[in-house]
């Protein structure tokens, strides 16, 4: 049947690819829960060691074609797989179930490899945890060859493809020959699961969380798999076709230009720089920020971490995720923002106050300073992770000088406190304060002696200046963050920190806005954080401006009274630019 | 018998590549060998099991020997470790 509305998941290698679909089905695989007769255990044992010695020579085969093509890489995972195959416990796990159990040797082999995949399908470290496929991957090899059923042998496709499947393992994602498959959809998986790792490291436009896609999809379907959009059409009409295919080349085009921006300098034609970095959630998201060229993590939000769940995260936990993320972005740096809940984001492991005005009300620091017990863990778990990499800490919702003091002071004591203790940290790791209520705008001259850096949080900075709520519909139109009140205050707020030696950066959906790009520039801010995607787009319009007339128009945005003004400038400008740019070109 | 902790200096932690690298260096020994990680333990010849202990960078881990050979494989063993880096 065709669909009228797209499947979606978690877009994870980004691309456009149109094909037929492959369907993978794990259902060849049929356990028989009938046990074995009492004189048969030792038949049973051999069909479980002639079935593992079939294993470890496919896996050989596989390891060997591997090396010899020089995967290297994916070569060592199948290394690892000859020795889960010749494992000892897991051996002895089997011939013990099929002795007392009396189970057949594809029962005993799900038995066992299930128990250790739960296991570690239940670690804290994210990736650890992904481990699990290994487990399982190796069990399903075993059981094929007990029950001898053929592996799908992903060489031998020959016309172009996407596939699909419940999960891809490792051994069927190795095989990919690219001359024909364009595309991965799976059901199961996270940013960080091994089909996500190998379609990234293929580049091969992949979606995987998507429910139901080997129930939607039929082999032989045509598939227009949209990564961009995170749509998954299937058996898509002409006309959808047609738009995809406008898609695609589209993207094509973007990416030869941007891929050759990925690694230059967010530089203007008169030599300016600004960094450019990319706003994360979790550490998943780290990926797509490298990919992008983000030279660091200009908000990292924690309060991911305290979301949708039962109990407060631990000191421990929040260590292994913040060391993640550190290692993930490979010595770049990496604002964590401790974490912002309240206002509208509430949590059922916090017991919270009807509050008339929760945009006003028990928020973010305000919390922290009445519940040692979020401050003090999350606190002593980002000094940890700093031994990892760069981190810095910047905290929301500052409205006074005396909060931020306050805030360093437990800094200070948590720092000597892991001394005594011979607990690696950073000991120079930057503390910096987010710029969004105007009473810290204000204060930006004070601030800037005590901080290492800003942070200007554009979204709640415009709400606060204009008193204007921005979840009100009513008043939507009003929520500017081009008002001259709020750019007045950035400006401040840049001033400030220059005086001091200090730098500002921006954090909030302002600074992945090209319409204001070229004026941020002008107004001196030194670092620009946004949604990775957004990321090739901004760095293009930096590369095409000239420091000196940024500065004019920032000069000139100065005097305007209204929001139109500010508006005209900033087009006529544009305007200008990009017949400047071109010429440049 | 012998032991002797060291810290996990693996990037990722100990996943399939550096545990197997251990797993075959542990195998080259007679001695029983146990690798114990706060309350848990495990086979330190083990791939399967030294998994489930969730060894990340950083996870300080004692290595426990036991047999003829228990000194040469505890001390060559925590060397492995604190040299795999990936």
């Amino acid at each position: 049947m065709t669909y009228i509305e797209p499947l979606s998941g978690i877009p994870c290698s980004p691309g456009v690819s149109i094909a037929r679909a492959l369907v993978i089905g794990d259902d060849d695989i049929v356990i028989n829960p009938t046990p074995i007769e009492d004189g048969a255990v030792e038949e049973e044992i051999a069909r479980f060691h002639a079935a593992r010695d079939a294993a470890l020579s496919q896996v050989r085969a596989i390891s060997d074609h591997l090396a010899l093509s020089g995967k290297v890489e994916q070569q060592a995972i199948f290394e690892g797989h000859l020795v889960l195959l010749e494992d000892e416990e897991l051996e002895h796990d089997v011939l013990a179930l099929i002795r007392q159990s009396h189970y057949r040797s594809e029962q005993a082999i799900h038995e066992a490899i299930e128990s250790y995949a739960k296991m570690v399908s239940d670690l804290d470290d994210p990736y650890l945890r992904e481990r699990a496929t290994d487990c399982r991957d190796i069990g399903a090899r075993l059981i094929r060859n007990v029950l001898g059923v053929q592996t799908f042998d992903l060489g031998s496709i020959a016309e172009d493809t996407i596939l699909v499947a419940r999960d891809f393992t490792p051994s069927q994602t190795a095989q990919i020959s690219l001359e024909h498959v364009k595309g991965l959809i799976s059901e199961l998986g996270g940013r960080t699961s091994h089909s996500a790792i190998m379609a990234r490291s293929l580049e091969l436009p992949a979606i995987v969380g998507v429910k139901n896609a080997t129930l939607h999809i039929r082999s032989g379907d045509l598939i227009a798999l949209d990564v961009e959009h995170n749509q998954i059409w299937v058996r898509p009409d002409a006309a959808r076709l047609a738009d995809i295919r406008a898609v695609q080349r589209q993207y094509a085009l973007q990416r030869e230009k941007w891929q050759a921006l990925r690694d230059l300098p967010a530089l203007t034609r008169d030599g300016h720089r600004v960094e450019l970095c990319a706003n994360i959630g979790t550490v998943r998201d780290a990926d797509s920020a490298q990919a992008n060229g983000a030279e660091g993590i200009g908000l990292y939000r924690t309060e991911f971490l305290f979301m949708d769940r039962p109990t407060l995260p631990g000191e421990e936990e929040q260590y292994l995720e913040y060391s993640a993320i550190a290692r993930a972005m490979s010595g770049k740096a990496v604002i964590v923002r401790t974490m912002d809940i309240g206002g509208d984001k509430e949590l059922p492991c916090l017991d919270f106050p009807k509050e008339l005005n929760p945009f006003l009300g028990w928020r973010a620091i305000r919390i922290f300073f009445d519940r040692p017990d979020i401050m003090l863990p999350q606190l002593r778990a980002i000094l940890r992770a700093s031994a990892h990499g760069p981190l810095r800490i910047m905290f929301p919702m500052v409205a006074a000088v005396e909060e931020f003091r306050a805030l360093k002071a437990q800094v200070c004591a948590l720092k000597d406190e892991l001394r005594a203790d011979g607990v690696p940290f950073d000991e120079a790791i930057p503390l910096g304060v987010m710029i969004e209520t105007p009473a810290a705008a204000v204060l930006a001259r004070f601030l800037a002696r005590e901080v290492d850096f800003f942070s200007i949080g554009t979204n709640d900075l415009t709400q606060y200046t204009l008193a204007v709520d921005r979840g009100n519909e009513q008043i939507a139109r009003m929520y500017q963050p081009l008002s001259p009140a709020v750019l007045g205050l950035i400006q401040q707020v840049i001033d400030a920190s220059h005086a001091a030696g200090k730098w500002t950066g921006m954090c909030g959906e302002l600074a992945g806005d090209e319409r204001a790009t070229a004026l941020l520039v002008g107004m001196g801010l030194d670092e620009f954080s946004m949604s990775a995607i957004a990321l090739p787009r901004i760095k293009a319009i930096v590369r095409s401006l000239d420091y000196e007339a940024a500065r004019q128009l920032a000069v000139q945005v100065r005097e305007c009274a209204t929001l139109e003004e500010v508006e005209d400038r900033l087009q006529a400008f544009a305007r200008q630019n990009s017949g400047a740019s071109e010429a440049y070109e | 018998m012998f032991e002797s902790s060291v810290m996990i200096a693996a990037e990722n932690g100990f996943h399939t590549r550096p545990a197997s690298i251990f797993v075959k260096a542990a195998k080259a020994y007679q001695s029983e060998i146990s690798v114990i990680s706060g309350e848990k333990s495990a086979n330190g010849k083990s791939l399967f099991k030294l998994q489930t202990l969730g060894l990340s960078k950083g996870t300080t881990i004692t290595i426990r020997a036991d047999g003829p050979d228990a000194e040469q494989a505890v001390s060559a063993l925590s060397e492995l470790v604190e040299t795999i880096e990936d």
